[in-house]
């Protein structure tokens, strides 16, 4: 099935309880899948179509808050609309996730893959100081496996997870194995597992509040500061990566999603040309990586940050290298998928310095 | 009387409603929303919802509504809480789900959060306070403005040809197929309050039934952005807020 199809597929299956969002290519089947599957007569998954992806956010945002499993999904110029409902959400501490399968920007942009969403995703697109958790899948299966592992993750952190993917995962058909089949928390679930949920006082207990508002200076750098305590953590432990014939690599290439796709024809090429070349896959964009990727510099030549983008994982590379070893970057844009061979050249570039 | 038989239980004539929490109110003197809060506060423990309330506070003076009424409540971005609303009472039907707004986050940026909210029949009740103007931020005009009237933003007086006019976004309401209850009240005497209580009460109940969306505006006074005295304010509304905005039910769709 379609990458789009499987997110919809193991949504329901996990125990989603709602899904919100608006249409936009090329991501729509997400919104037709469910409506076509209609899991508000099985599972019980809410499933509405919003007037705006602004509205789309902000219903997240109240499910969530109430402590319910709830997820929207949109394309680059929806995500840059929800940009604000991420804010308030990781402002006010939200479990929820937010797929963005991307499309070339900037403005409305083309409907072809992009990953030139990058830095709206991983360094904060909305105001304020925040993170988002983002898994980067490659595959159709994996578009099916992170639904429920952002959820774990978010809920695990009290933070909006993102699944950033793009068109060509997205509208790619592959065999799929899906989740089994797991039911919604009941509401006793949620009491237990979520205390600060707003479901209403039942026994009469305290009340909750769900806000990111803090007026006072010191009231919202004590916000802050546990916020980022929250973000060293998740860089301690949930960082995740695939590594590809790194273990006697001479030159490493680092890409996420359809490019690194494109980068495993292109490490084999180069080990047909007599190049040693490995990839390392960034599964979780933030956290990213960079202990692992600062380690292999004592080990490979040189970089290439494979990505179809003017260039912006390579400065996160660039962070993590250090200045101890080149660090390339190469891509194409306006959604143009770069082919293995010209990849190549880039890489025999870097071999040649 | 001395203080001690005064505050005899057999004595009260008056007191606090047990949702209202004891603390200091942020609002200016004169100003309607703690009459409103204490009406929302009295009608949700008379329902007996208490457990099975979940609220919606907006952006503007009403942001700290949390503070004051005891219930669980969910503070939203400017304008978005009927889609804040519309989610949770989706995902938590049996409960009691209501938004509480001013007139620059309901009739303004969350216009179209209003009106789809309202259009789909969310099983939800919007409290509007409409003071024509934007308190929090210092008395700017407001979608609700009066035509010639004076506001940091229009210090010269709202004009139609530079502003445009004052929305009236409770008939709009009415139009809307999705609302079962559309009702216009005020809390400027103990006549009005009592009527505006019902509403709130009709507008909680019909949500509860499942009857679609309620909208209660509550045509409100802000006497420190007016610039006037809480009794002159109350006046000031009368004469001129009242023939613009009149009070009644716009819309009951009777089972």
């Amino acid at each position: 099935m379609k990458g789009n199809e499987a997110i919809a597929h193991a949504a329901i299956r996990t125990g989603c309880d709602g899904y919100f969002g608006y249409p936009i290519t090329p991501q729509s089947e997400i919104l037709e899948t469910l409506a076509a599957e209609k899991p508000w007569e099985t599972t019980g998954m809410v499933v509405l179509q919003a007037e705006s992806e602004t509205a789309s956010i902000n219903m997240v945002y109240g499910g969530a808050a109430s402590g319910k499993r709830v997820m929207t999904s949109s394309s680059s110029p929806g995500i840059s609309l929800m940009q604000e409902g991420i804010s308030y959400m990781a402002g006010a501490e939200l479990p929820a996730l937010i797929v963005n399968v991307s499309r070339g920007g900037p403005g409305l942009g083309t409907i072809q893959p992009s990953q030139a969403d990058y830095f709206q995703t991983v360094k904060g697109g909305g105001h304020g100081d925040y993170r988002l958790i983002t898994l980067a899948p490659a595959s159709v299966q994996e578009m099916a496996d992170f639904v429920d592992l952002a959820f774990t993750l978010a809920f695990r952190y009290r933070n909006p997870a993102m699944i950033l993917s793009d068109g060509a995962i997205g509208q790619m058909m592959e065999k799929v194995v899906l989740p089994e089949y797991r039911p919604r928390r009941t509401e006793e679930e949620i009491a237990a597992g979520c205390p600060w949920a707003t479901t209403g006082r039942k026994g009469l207990r305290s009340p909750n509040i769900i806000t990111s508002l803090g007026l006072r200076s010191e009231e919202m750098e004590a916000i802050n500061l546990r916020l980022q305590a929250k973000y060293r953590e998740i860089e301690r432990k949930e960082v995740r990566y695939e590594e590809y014939l790194t273990s006697d690599a001479e030159y490493l290439i680092v890409a996420f999603g359809s490019a690194a796709r494109i980068s495993k024809k292109v490490t084999s090429l180069a080990r047909e040309a007599g190049i040693k070349a490995g990839l390392l896959r960034p599964i979780t964009l933030w956290p990213f990586p960079s202990e692992r990727i600062a380690s292999l510099c004592g080990q490979v030549k040189g970089i290439l940050s494979l990505e179809i983008n003017a260039g912006q994982m390579v400065e996160d590379i660039r962070l993590a290298a250090g200045g101890r070893i080149p660090v390339r970057w190469y891509g194409r844009l306006g959604g143009i998928i770069p082919e293995p061979e010209e990849v190549l050249e880039e890489l025999k570039k870097i071999a040649a310095l | 009387m001395t203080t001690e038989e005064i505050i005899r239980p057999e004595n009260l004539v008056y007191r606090k409603p047990e949702l209202l929490n004891d603390v200091p109110m942020h609002y200016c003197p004169g100003c309607s929303h703690g009459m409103v809060h204490k009406l929302v506060a009295e009608v949700i423990a008379e329902m007996g919802m208490t457990e099975k309330t979940i609220a919606i506070s907006p952006v503007g003076c009403a942001v700290f509504a949390y503070k004051y009424i005891d219930v669980d409540w969910q503070e939203a971005a400017h304008g978005r809480a009927p889609a804040l609303a519309s989610a949770v009472k989706r995902l938590w039907p049996d409960r009691l789900v209501f938004t509480y707004q001013g007139d620059g986050d309901l009739a303004c940026i969350g216009t179209g959060e209003t009106i789809h909210a309202i259009n789909r029949g969310e099983n939800i009740a919007i409290i509007f306070i409409n003071n024509a103007i934007y308190g929090m931020t210092g008395g700017q005009m407001a979608p609700t403005t009066l035509l010639g009237m004076k506001t940091a933003t229009c210090p010269y007086g709202r004009d139609v040809h530079l502003h445009g006019y004052p929305l009236k976004i409770t008939e709009i309401a009415a139009l809307l197929d999705g609302s079962c209850y559309v009702t216009r009240q005020a809390v400027h005497t103990v006549a009005a309050i009592l009527k505006a209580k019902k509403a709130i009460r009709k507008a909680f109940d019909y949500s509860m039934q499942g009857r679609g969306a309620s909208l209660v505006e509550i045509v409100s006074t802000c006497s420190t952005s007016w610039k006037m005295t809480p009794e002159k304010a109350n006046r000031w509304m009368e004469e001129n807020m009242f023939p613009f905005y009149p009070l009644g039910d716009l819309k009951d769709s009777k089972p």
